[in-house]
Formats: C-alpha cells, structure tokens, sequence
C-alpha cells in the first residue's frame, strides 16, 4: 500500500481499488481561481493521474485572500493561473501529470480535448455562464460528466451533471441567463469557496470510483452566514425538447454563432479581445512595439502588460488580449486594434 | 401564512398567495431561481398559478456565477 494515500484507502466505499481508479482518471478543470485551485489541490492530493487546468487570466493581488494556491511572488510577477497552479501542484505531488493551458475555454478549445484525450470528468470553476453552456453541451455530446459550482459572498451552490442518468444545466435553466445577471461584485469569503470545493469534490470522488449510486442527485446551496441550506432533487425536471440532452439535441452553444470574441469579465471591469485567427505573438516584439510609442510595458514569458492613463491593456503569447478599467465591449476594442490592429 | 422554506419556518404577508408573489417579496423575481413546493420543481411558466398553502415546504435556490 503506498503510505501517500493510505487514509483514503482505509475509507471504505474507496479502498484499494477506488484508489486504483481515481490513479487512472484524467480530469479537466476550467477555470483556476478560487475554486479552480480548490478542487486543483484536492485532486492532486487525492492521486488522480492527470489535471488539465484552463484558464485565461494572470495571478493579482485580490486573490490571494482566497486562491490557495498562489503566492505574493505569483502576483508580482503576473504569472498565468495555469502556470502558478501548474508549479505549486507539482510540489504538492510529482505523480500526478499537470497540463497548463494558457487560454480560453470556448467550444473549439474544449471538443479538441474532449476528442482527443477523453477525459473523464470536467470539473466548472468558471466566472460565467457563458461558459459553463458549452462545458454542458460538450459534457453530454461526449458524455462526460461535470460538476458545476459557484459562489458569492458567503453563498454557493453545487450540482453534478452525469449524461443519461441526470437532467442537464439547460434543463435546469429554461433560459439562458442574460449578461449581468449573475456578474456580482459582492465579494466572497474563503469558507464559502471551500464549502463548493467540498460539495464539487465529494461529488467527484464519487464519479472518479464509479459509485454512481452515492451521487447525491440534488441541487444543493447554503448561506454559511444566515446559516440556510436548502437541496432540490433534479431528476424530475429533464425535457425531452432540451437542445442539450432531449431526444434530438443540437448542442446550441458549440455553434459558430457562439464563438464569442469578446467577453466582459464578471466583476472584474475588464473585456477580454480574442482575435478572429489563433496566432502566436513574439512578446519581445510586442513589448518593443509599445516602449517605441513611449509607454510603459512589463513582460514575462506569457504576456506583456502596459499602462494607458487609466487602462491596462495585456497582450497573451495567443493574441489574446484584456483590457482593464472598462466594461465597455467597444472601448476596448478600440483599444485593442490602435495597439495591434 | 407559515411556510416552511429553506428547511426553517417562515411567516409571509398575507398578499403572498403564489410562488410568484413569494419570489417577489424575497425580490427574487428577477434572480435565476429553481423553486421546489412539497417536493415538486415549479416549472417558470407555473409561478404566478401556483398557490401556496400554511404548512407548504418550499426549496429555493437561486444561481450564481461567481467562482
């Protein structure tokens, strides 16, 4: 028996062969913030065999309070999550294969991993619901479960999607929920992430030693400061005219016409600009290109940020770029395309 | 009325007769919600025609995108 994992082996619905399983399971995480590095930490430390962490965005200062595994030299030097997330967890433990994806998860990026490396389970720590339509549609075209999760302020929520076994989050949703709606900027406390972690985890678990008949088959949230609690069973809410897991599904969100190019992010006051073509930008050559016109540029291996007056404009190695200190789709455009256009 | 809602008792104004009008007076009309009444999921299209009786165990969970 290896000593690492011999705890969870002496858990019974585990034991040796769970253990045997989860060491041959590949999952996928999009998104590294605070639940991102939650459900990271939990299943590298659990032994699974292989990560695949996504996510666009850098390491700041605001989320060390609750991204556990970040540090202060992380945000100094603007590192991508993936690749904070990538160093820590392979301190944490050398057995498990880590794949960093500096990028976007949209429906191109997320079917290529769903083709070529069948994983297992997706686990959503994501911002948005944008997003988390696609990681639903994927999930049952491929039939791959997922776990959604999400929080603010001390709230969260949790619910595990299994294709042909439960209703899907379309299901759940009726309609798809409009911009803004769910962007809050109310703030989070680190109890309220580590409860979704824990929701998202034991569900996971579960999937990752096929004990299908433990999942818990409920919507579940709580207030961990007005102490409420509240868990609605979902089976009987799947449709048969659902476009995701109905009788004649059209997997609406992989369409083109869902490829977004830019994204506000939520509470961030940010747009994110994805260039039409996937390029690879010399950054060296980026960074030269903005200290000519006088300004003030910062790169490291993965991206270059400069400052304009009241903006921040951060250029990705993929073209991809944020613009900070907006919400406005336009404005940041027009960012964007004076620099690199 | 009294409904129990969220697993704790709760007293609600007499105006509130529907899941609607409840979703209302917790100005949750407007958030992405699922609500459940003794253990049946109301579907949105049912809200304003599902009445609500003293004693009715009522889940409500509202979404969220943060994470």
């Amino acid at each position: 028996m290896n000593e690492r994992y011999s705890r969870q082996q002496l858990f019974a619905p585990i034991g040796e062969e769970g253990q045997k399983k989860i060491r041959e399971k590949h999952v996928v995480l999009i998104g590294a913030g605070a639940l991102g590095t939650g459900n990271a930490e939990a299943l590298v430390r659990a032994g699974i065999g292989k990560l695949t962490i996504i996510d666009r965005d850098y390491v700041e200062w605001s989320n060390l309070q609750r991204q556990q595994l970040y540090s202060e030299a992380d945000a100094k030097e603007r590192l991508p999550k993936a690749i904070a997330a990538k160093r820590r967890l392979e301190q944490i433990n050398s057995e498990v294969e880590i794949e960093a994806i500096v990028g976007d998860a949209g429906p191109e990026e997320l079917e290529t991993i769903a083709v070529k490396q069948r994983p297992d389970l997706w686990i959503d720590a994501t911002d948005n619901f944008d997003t988390r339509l696609v990681i639903n549609d994927v999930a049952y075209k491929y039939n791959i479960p997922w776990i959604y999760g999400a929080c603010v302020g001390s709230y969260g929520l949790s619910c595990a999607f299994i294709p042909n076994r439960t209703p899907c989050l379309y299901c759940l949703l009726e309609t798809v929920p409009q911009g803004g709606l769910t962007c809050d900027t109310a703030g989070i406390i680190s109890p309220a992430v580590q409860m979704v972690v824990s929701y998202q985890m034991a569900e996971a678990l579960k999937i990752l030693v096929e004990d299908w008949s433990a999942l818990r088959g409920k919507l579940v949230s709580f207030d961990l400061w007005t102490n409420e609690y509240a868990a609605i069973r979902i089976d009987g809410v799947k449709k048969d005219g659902c476009p995701t897991c109905g009788r004649h599904p059209s997997y609406p969100f992989l369409s083109y016409e869902q490829r977004t190019k830019t994204a506000v992010l939520c509470g961030r006051d940010s747009v994110q600009i994805r260039p039409p073509a996937r390029r690879e930008y010399d950054l060296n050559e980026v960074a030269e290109l903005f200290r000519r016109q006088g300004l003030q540029a910062e790169a490291n291996p993965y991206l270059v940020s400069v400052s304009l007056g009241d903006k921040r404009l951060v250029v990705f190695r993929d073209g991809r770029a944020l613009v900070h200190g907006t919400k406005d789709v336009q404005e940041a455009k027009a960012i964007y395309y004076r620099y690199l256009g | 009325m009294t409904l129990v809602i969220n697993g704790e008792t709760v007293a609600v104004p007499d105006e509130v007769k529907t899941v609607g009008d409840l979703l209302a007076h917790f100005r949750l009309e407007n958030k992405l919600c699922i609500v459940e009444v003794n253990v049946r999921i109301i579907q949105k299209h049912e809200y304003g025609t599902t009445a609500l009786c003293d004693g009715d165990r009522v889940e409500i969970v509202h979404f969220v995108g943060g994470g």
